[in-house]
């Protein structure tokens, strides 16, 4: 079964240095980390302490807000440091690669949907899946009234999901298998419009078909035309990569921490698919010649829109598929303000020539501006695909109302939503930052 | 370049954080960010940003603004020398004007700027960049023979109680440059209304008679204009207001940029020219039966609904808020020219007007969404109980 549906406005960022469709495996890792950060609002309670021995798939910490969530480790090896910052915060947690012990589950071939729940948690797979509203790791007390895997994807650098789960979809089709078992029906499954799909054989799924730019690849948009929540309601969201590691899991009972990256921007020579692991070093999939300059770059887990920044002896992810790093814009552009100059930094805005210019752009970090009030009207809505007012909840986040907040609608929206926001918007506002903290109250107060 | 930005560094240094002159930083900013988009990178959210910023949206809109002053400048010249009937070529017309109107530019820049830097150091906040515009709209909207003192008294009216009591560029829900010129308006009328203060020394000069259009109608007597002469501008009125064609090259470059929005200059339109049909069919008096595609291209219609009803900050914020808003000034601005003979412009007050209601505008627009999202939420409740 599949349908079609269109999501109207947005626009493609088309920036240079797109991966191209080759994996290559990654270097093993010395060192990998889990960086608490990676999971919205998750407060680590930890289990282990330095010098503990660990086989992948020991749990390392729990969450303090439901404490059946345990994350678990990447690789067997020993607890090498658990770096902490201001206020005793844990940023990240090392550990020494060693060995390649695993932890084994049993997997009977009877699979209950109890059965299934506490293997997931038992295992540390269940934080790949993440709940709206929040994206926040699924609570364990609410079951889902649908989950969405979208294979649809937009942001800039996108990972095309046909080639990245090609040599997987056995573990797919399991993983998509024990989810439907869970809420009972097929799970909902979004692919490009207008593409053949690998997935379009996948069983167990409901299959709708998006056409649209940037943000339409983003899963909140699609659940908002296709099932859209409401006050109380919660929706699963798990990447296809994640599927196909949960399917892993239950084909082997081994915990599988899989993490395949696309290495893209501008400053990469060669940018290709690199299959690594969640935590990996960053120097096991990019070494100082495959980009130019490498000091003056930023590195970002993730697409620039959205992702994280690292340092380049950093960790990979606990998410993301993409791994970008496009040059550090310090410096300063003579009366860069005027209307149609320097045409070579793309912008959306007819105040610029940069639409003529090639299509693939070079983009860098400048922020080509600085921070004003909320003046420009109009310009949110136009990368906003959905039935709320951006620039309307943003004010109300800022003013901490929560009741705005719930009636405009911030149980439909995450903070990656706003990343063409961020992006485009005239003033600059942090808008990503804002939800953020507006999340993080409603958390709080309404939880 | 780079000569320019050693020394820039050089003297920045007493400004920076734990220098001598610290609290003056945003004073030396607004002057550093004048001549150099700064290095500063994105520190959280979004890694990349768009080439446009809020000085580039000014900056475009002075661009478009120049137009219309440039021929402003130029009709001053020639009405004063045509009413006068002395010979003259473009140039003395040009050079008349500029001497009358360039000392305006400079005081409302200068007063102006003045409060907004205090303001900013005070505050401890950036400059920001809303008062580039307002501070050349406010002269290019007021006639030409207004001292200037008046003049500065007006801005620092609006900048002080139009926009800065509430919170500064962004917060203010009148427009700032309309709030100058009503406060003209009433506090000296007789240097803002009349027959004797449109054309250049009108008072001084005998035989001169400069009355508008609009002003001509009002008080009931005919015009020997005709409606290329008005769409041209080579009428008397304020002094960039006359010219529909300059301004509308500037609302092209507008609309081309996106800058302004298109449905409240469509809305305006649709909205004056309904209103002055359905007059036209009445047609009871001469105000009335002034053909409704004339009310378009006199007066200050065309200039204001063109900048200054497009101003975001004190616009309707939503897409069908503005539409409704849009509408509602073009009527607005009609029912007052021709109900109320003592404005016989009536397209400041109508922008005025509607700036204190787009507020609630929004909020109407804004609650059906919300209702709209309610109703889901009942529905589903409904089912699962």
């Amino acid at each position: 079964m599949s349908k079609d549906i269109s999501i109207k406005n947005g626009a493609n960022l088309a920036l240079t240095g797109v991966a191209s469709k080759e994996i290559k495996i990654a270097k093993d890792s010395s060192t990998v980390a889990i960086y608490p950060d990676d999971f919205f609002s998750l407060i680590p309670r930890m289990i282990v302490r330095e010098g503990d021995r660990l086989k992948l798939g020991d749990p390392i910490f729990y969450d303090k807000n439901d404490e059946k969530i345990v994350i678990v480790s990447p690789a067997s090896g020993i607890i090498k440091s658990i770096d902490r910052g201001e206020k005793r915060k844990i940023l990240k947690v090392v550990i020494d690669v060693d060995g390649d012990e695993k932890v084994r589950h049993e997997i009977n071939e009877t699979l209950t949907k109890e059965k299934i729940l506490s293997l997931l948690l038992a295992s540390g797979s269940w934080p790949y899946i993440r709940q709206r509203p929040y994206n926040i790791i699924a609570r364990t007390d609410k079951m889902p009234k649908a989950i969405f895997v979208s294979t649809h994807s937009t942001a800039p650098y996108d990972v095309d999901y046909d080639f990245l789960i090609k040599e997987r979809l056995n573990d797919f089709q399991k993983g998509i298998n024990v989810m439907s078992k869970i809420i009972g029906k097929p799970v909902t499954l979004t692919s490009s419009a207008n593409k053949e799909s690998i997935f379009s054989n996948i069983n167990n799924v409901d299959i709708i078909n998006i056409n649209g730019k940037h943000p339409s690849g983003n899963v909140s948009f699609q659940i908002n035309k296709i099932n859209p929540i409401n006050m109380g309601e919660v929706i699963w969201v798990i990447n296809p990569e994640d599927i196909a590691n949960i399917g892993s899991f239950f084909n082997t009972g081994n915990f599988n921490p899989t993490r395949t990256v696309a290495v893209s921007g501008s400053s990469v020579k060669n940018p290709k698919y690199y299959k690594s692991q969640i935590g990996g070093k960053i120097s096991s999939i990019l070494s100082e010649s495959d980009i130019s300059n490498y000091k003056g770059n930023r590195y970002i887990n993730g697409d620039p829109l959205t992702g994280n920044k690292v340092d380049f002896d950093g960790y990979i992810g606990y998410y993301n598929n993409i791994f970008s790093v496009i040059e550090e814009g310090n410096q300063y552009r003579m009366f860069g303000w005027l209307p149609f100059k320097d045409n070579h930094i793309p912008s959306f805005s007819r105040t610029s020539f940069s639409w003529l210019f090639s299509k693939n752009k070079k983009f860098n970090t400048n922020l080509n501006g600085e921070e004003r009030a909320i003046v420009v009207t109009g310009e949110m809505e136009k990368f906003f695909p959905m039935d709320i007012y951006p620039m309307q909840l943003l004010k109300a986040c800022m003013m901490q109302d929560i009741e705005k907040m719930e009636q405009l609608g911030i149980y439909e929206v995450i903070p990656e939503d706003f990343g063409l926001i961020d992006y485009s918007n005239t003033s600059k506002i942090e808008a990503q930052e804002i939800i953020k903290d507006g999340i993080q109250l409603m958390l709080k107060e309404v939880g | 370049m780079s000569f320019i930005r050693k020394n820039l560094d050089k003297i920045k240094k007493p400004f920076e954080k734990g220098g001598k002159l610290e609290k003056f930083y945003p004073a030396f900013d607004a002057f550093e960010t004048f001549l150099f988009v700064p290095n500063h990178t994105t520190k959280s959210g979004a890694h990349i940003r768009d080439a446009v910023d809020l000085k580039r949206t000014m900056v475009t809109v002075i661009i478009a603004l120049i137009p219309a002053l440039i021929y402003g400048i130029y009709n001053t010249g020639y009405q004063y020398f045509i009413q006068s009937g002395l010979d003259f070529t473009f140039l003395d017309a040009f050079l008349h004007g500029s001497y009358k109107i360039l000392p305006m530019i400079a005081v409302s820049y200068a007063v102006g700027l003045a409060i907004e830097f205090g303001f900013a150091v005070y505050r401890g906040h950036q400059v920001n960049e809303g008062y580039l515009v307002t501070g050349l709209l406010i002269p290019m909207i007021m006639p030409v023979d207004m001292p200037l003192w008046m003049l500065a008294i007006s801005v620092i009216f609006a900048v002080l109680i139009g926009k800065e009591a509430f919170g500064g560029t962004g917060m203010n829900i009148l427009n700032p440059a309309l709030t100058a010129r009503a406060f003209a308006f009433f506090a000296y009328p007789t240097y803002m209304s009349g027959d004797k203060v449109w054309v250049s020394e009108a008072s001084n000069i005998d035989g001169i008679s400069g009355e508008t259009i609009l002003g001509a109608l009002a008080g009931g007597q005919n015009i020997d204009y005709s409606s290329v002469q008005m769409f041209w501008g080579s009428i008397p009125g304020s002094i960039a207001e006359t010219s529909t064609l300059f301004v509308l090259i500037g609302a092209v470059m507008l609309l081309y940029t996106g800058v302004a929005s298109w449905r409240i200059m469509l809305g305006s339109l649709i909205g004056a020219s309904f209103v002055g049909f359905l007059f036209n069919l009445w047609g009871a008096n001469e105000l009335m039966s002034f053909e409704w595609y004339n009310h378009l291209i006199v007066g200050g219609f065309a200039f204001g609904i063109v900048f200054m009803a497009t101003d975001p900050v004190s616009a309707a914020q939503t897409q069908r808020g503005k539409w409704i808003y849009g509408l509602l000034i073009g009527a607005l601005c009609i029912l007052i020219r021709v109900f109320n003979p003592a404005y016989p412009e009536g397209v400041m007050l109508a922008i005025l007007l509607m700036n204190v209601f787009a507020p609630t505008i929004d909020h109407y627009v804004i609650q059906s969404n919300i209702n709209k999202r309610r109703k889901r939420w009942e529905k589903i409740k409904i089912q699962t109980v």
